[in-house]
C-alpha cells in the first residue's frame, strides 16, 4: 500500500495523529454499522423474495460512508449500483432504498432535498452526469460539490475518460472516487488495466489524485473532505482512488467460486472496515460490547420499520409502466395507458 | 411570404436556415439565463455552419463555450446541466457523430424523467447537421432519426424551413423533454424566407400540410420536403395535385394529420433519405397501415435511401439521396394502382 493514505492499521491501530475527534470516529462507526446491518438484512429479504436482485457492499462500508459523509446537505451523490450505503449515509430513507431494491416505482423517486441521483446501472454512464451538475452549480452561482462513484472496471469505458477530461478542462467541482475493489464482476483488476494503480491517471488529466486504503473509514473520509473543500474552492476535480475489496458476491444471483479463490476472499475479511474501527475505539475506550448490542438493536429497530414503510406501498398499477415518459403523454402513451387499464 | 402559421410581424427578414438558427439560439439565450450553447467549435469559431456565429461574443464564454472532442462527454454533461435546472442546447458537428454518444441517449436522455418517475428531468436540446445532398465527406451525410425515434422519452423535430427551424428551436429548447433537433445541411443555405424578426414557438407533434391536393399524400420531413414540393410542383403541371404533409415532429408523431390526408387522396409515398429498412418510414406506413387501410387505393410505398451506407462517392451520390424524379416514379406507380 505504498503511497497510499492510511490512518488505521488492519488490526485497529492509529499510524498517525488522527484528523478527528471521537465524536466523528463514533459517528463514522455508527454509519458504517448501519450500511453494514442493510446489507446483511437486504440479503435476507433477497433470499425471502421481498427484495430484487441486490448488489451487495460487504467490505466497501469505509470506502462509500467515508466519501459519503464528506458531503454537506447541498452537495450531490452519484452513486453507481453498488453504493447503496453512500447513498443512505447522505439521507436516502431506507424504505425508498429497499423499494428501489424491489423495483417498486414508489422507490425509484428519491425524496425532494435528499441530492441522490438514482442508482445507475450501465457503468461509468453517471460521470459526465456528475461533471454536468457540477458546472450547473457554477453557472447558477450555487456552491455545491459533486461525488460520483466508479469501480475499477468502470474506469475503463469511454465515459469515465471523457468526464475526467471534462471535468479537468472546466475545472468542475467534482470528486471521482473510484472504488478500486479488485473485482469486475468476474475480472480482477490486473486484467482490467496494467498500472493498477488508478490515482495514477490523475497527473494525465492535470487534477489532483489521491490513492487511499478504501477500508480505512478515518483516510476515507478525510482525504474526500479536503477534495471537497479544495472543489469547493474553486480548485477543480479530485481522483480519489479508494482501494478495497469486494468481499461479497457481484450480486445476489452471482456464484463468485467459480472464478475466483473463496480463501482469498476469506482472508481480506481481516482488514475489512467496521472491525477495524471499532477496534480502534474500544482500544480508546469509547465503545464496547453494550454499545455495540445497544446500536445493533437501534439499527434493526429503524431497518424493521424501514420493511414495514416498503411493504405498506401500495401496488403499482400496470398504467404506471407509460407514465412519466414525457412532461405531457404523447396519443401513443395515451393509447398505451388505456390499453394498459383495461380501458 | 411568411411561412404558414408564423405570425409576420414588421421587422422581417429574409433568411437562411442557418441564420434563423442562430437567431432562435440568440433569442434563447437573450430570454432565459439557463440556456447554455456548447459543443465542439461553437464558440470562438461560431460553429462548423456558423449557427452559434457571434454568440460567444454577445453573451459571454461562460454560456456559449467550446467543449472536448467527445460526444458522450458532451451528450452525458449536458444531461447532468438539465437535472440540475439548467437549459442545455449542445451540438453535435454532424449527426453521423452522434453514435458516440447513443448509450447517453438510450441509457439515460430518454429515460430519466421515466426512471425517477419525474423527480428529475432532463429538458436538454441537442442539434446536429444530418444528411446529404452537399457532397460532403464519409460519414458526414448520415440520417439517424430512425435510431433516435426508438428511444422513448425523447422527442425528434426535424425542420423543413428558415421560419419554421426558428419557431421549432425556440419551442425545443422551452420544452420540458429532451429534443434532438436535426438540421439538414442541404438545406442551411439553400434558399431564404422571411423570418420575424420578434420571437415565436411552433408547437412541437404537430405535422404540417405543406402543400395541399387530392390524388396522392407525399409524407416527408426535413431535407425532403423541398424535394416533395418540387415533385408536386411538376405533378401539378401535369394537372395531378399532390399533398406534402411535412411530419415537423416525429416523436410525438401526428398520426392524426397524416390519417386525415390519407383518408382524402388514397394513396401515400413516405420518402425520406435514411436507409429503406428500419426507417422511419415503416413507422409511418405502419400507421397508415392501421389506421387508413380501407381508404387506401395503392399499397404504401418508401422512397428512401437504398441499403447501404450513404455512399461519398461524389459523381454518383445524388443517386442515394431521393430526388423529385425517383418521388414521381414512386408516385406514378401509385397512381396507376
Amino acid at each position: 500500500m505504498e503511497g497510499t493514505v492510511r490512518y488505521v492499521s488492519e488490526d485497529g491501530r492509529p499510524l498517525a495523529e488522527l484528523p478527528f475527534g471521537e465524536a466523528e470516529l463514533l459517528r463514522g462507526y455508527r454509519a458504517m454499522r448501519r450500511a453494514r446491518l442493510f446489507d446483511e438484512r437486504a440479503v435476507t429479504l433477497q433470499r425471502q423474495g421481498r427484495l430484487g436482485v441486490y448488489p451487495l457492499f460487504r467490505g466497501q462500508e469505509a470506502a462509500q460512508v467515508g466519501a459519503a459523509l464528506a458531503l454537506g446537505p447541498s452537495d450531490w451523490l452519484v452513486p453507481t449500483y453498488r453504493d447503496t450505503a453512500a447513498a443512505i449515509t447522505h439521507g436516502l430513507p431506507l424504505a425508498t432504498a429497499l423499494l428501489y431494491w424491489r423495483a417498486h416505482p414508489a422507490g425509484w423517486s428519491f425524496p425532494e432535498g435528499v441530492r441522490v441521483l438514482p442508482f445507475y446501472v450501465p457503468i461509468a454512464t453517471q460521470l459526465p452526469h456528475a461533471v454536468g451538475v457540477a458546472h450547473a452549480g457554477r453557472l447558477r452561482g450555487e456552491p455545491w460539490v459533486v461525488l460520483a462513484f466508479v469501480g475499477d472496471g468502470g474506469t475503463s469505458e469511454g465515459d469515465a475518460h471523457e468526464a475526467l477530461n471534462f471535468a479537468s478542462v472546466f475545472s468542475a467541482p467534482v470528486v471521482f472516487v473510484v472504488q478500486n475493489n479488485g473485482w469486475a464482476i468476474s475480472v480482477p483488476t490486473e486484467r482490467q488495466m496494467r498500472n493498477t494503480r488508478i490515482a495514477d491517471r490523475a497527473p494525465g488529466y492535470g487534477i489532483a489524485g489521491v490513492r487511499v486504503d478504501g477500508n480505512d473509514l478515518v483516510a476515507v473520509w478525510d482525504v474526500v473532505r479536503q477534495a471537497v473543500d479544495r472543489a469547493r474552492a474553486g480548485e477543480g476535480p479530485t481522483l480519489v482512488e479508494a482501494v478495497t475489496y469486494r468481499l461479497a458476491p457481484h450480486t445476489t444471483s452471482d456464484d463468485p467460486s467459480r472464478y475466483r479463490d473463496e480463501a482469498e476472499a476469506g482472508e481480506r475479511e481481516r482488514a475489512e472496515p467496521v472491525a477495524r474501527l471499532r477496534a480502534l475505539l474500544e482500544a480508546r475506550g469509547a465503545w464496547s460490547e453494550e454499545r455495540e448490542e445497544a446500536l445493533v438493536e437501534e439499527l434493526r429497530a429503524e431497518f424493521d420499520a424501514a420493511v414495514a414503510e416498503a411493504d405498506a406501498a401500495p401496488e403499482p398499477t400496470p398504467e404506471s409502466i407509460v407514465e412519466q415518459v414525457y412532461a405531457e403523454p404523447g396519443p401513443d402513451q395515451r393509447r398505451a395507458w388505456e390499453a394498459l387499464r383495461g380501458g | 411570404m411568411a411561412a404558414e402559421g408564423v405570425a409576420t410581424g414588421a421587422a422581417t427578414a429574409h433568411l437562411t436556415m442557418v441564420q434563423a438558427i442562430n437567431q432562435a439560439l440568440d433569442q434563447a439565450l437573450a430570454q432565459d439565463e439557463r440556456v447554455v450553447v456548447f459543443g465542439e467549435d461553437v464558440g470562438v469559431m461560431g460553429g462548423v455552419f456558423r449557427a452559434t456565429d457571434g454568440l460567444q461574443a454577445k453573451h459571454g464564454a461562460e454560456r456559449v463555450y467550446d467543449t472536448p472532442l467527445a460526444e458522450s462527454g458532451i451528450v452525458g454533461y449536458a444531461v447532468g446541466l438539465a437535472l440540475a435546472g439548467m437549459r442545455p442546447v449542445a451540438e453535435v458537428q454532424f449527426a453521423g457523430f452522434l453514435y458516440p454518444a447513443l448509450d447517453q441517449v438510450l441509457s439515460h436522455v430518454g429515460r430519466y424523467r421515466h426512471r425517477t418517475r419525474g423527480r428529475y428531468t432532463v429538458p436538454l436540446v441537442v442539434r446536429a447537421a444530418y444528411g446529404g445532398g452537399v457532397h460532403t465527406p464519409e460519414q458526414h451525410a448520415d440520417s439517424p432519426e430512425a435510431l433516435l425515434a426508438h428511444a422513448p422519452g425523447v422527442k425528434v423535430v426535424v425542420p423543413s424551413s428558415p421560419a419554421r427551424a426558428k419557431g421549432l428551436l425556440l419551442a425545443a429548447i422551452d420544452d420540458p423533454d429532451p429534443v434532438f433537433f436535426l438540421e439538414a445541411i442541404k438545406l442551411y443555405r439553400s434558399s431564404r424566407e422571411a423570418v420575424p424578426a420578434e420571437p415565436y414557438r411552433l408547437e412541437l407533434g404537430r405535422a404540417r400540410v405543406a402543400r395541399e391536393g387530392d390524388a396522392l399524400t407525399l409524407v416527408c420531413w426535413g431535407g425532403m420536403v423541398e424535394v416533395c414540393l418540387q415533385a408536386a410542383d411538376v405533378a401539378a403541371r401535369e394537372g395531378v395535385e399532390l399533398e406534402v404533409v411535412d411530419l415537423e415532429t416525429l416523436v410525438p408523431l401526428d398520426e392524426e394529420t397524416v390519417l386525415a390526408s390519407v383518408r382524402k387522396t388514397g394513396r401515400a409515398v413516405v420518402v425520406h433519405e435514411a436507409a429503406r429498412t428500419g426507417g422511419f418510414g415503416a413507422e409511418v406506413a405502419a400507421r397508415i397501415a392501421e389506421g387508413a387501410l380501407f381508404h387506401l387505393l395503392a399499397p404504401v410505398a418508401r422512397v428512401a435511401g437504398w441499403d447501404a451506407p450513404y455512399p461519398p462517392f461524389t459523381s454518383v451520390e445524388h443517386h442515394y439521396r431521393p430526388d423529385a424524379a425517383r418521388v414521381l416514379a414512386a408516385v406514378r406507380e401509385a397512381l396507376l394502382t
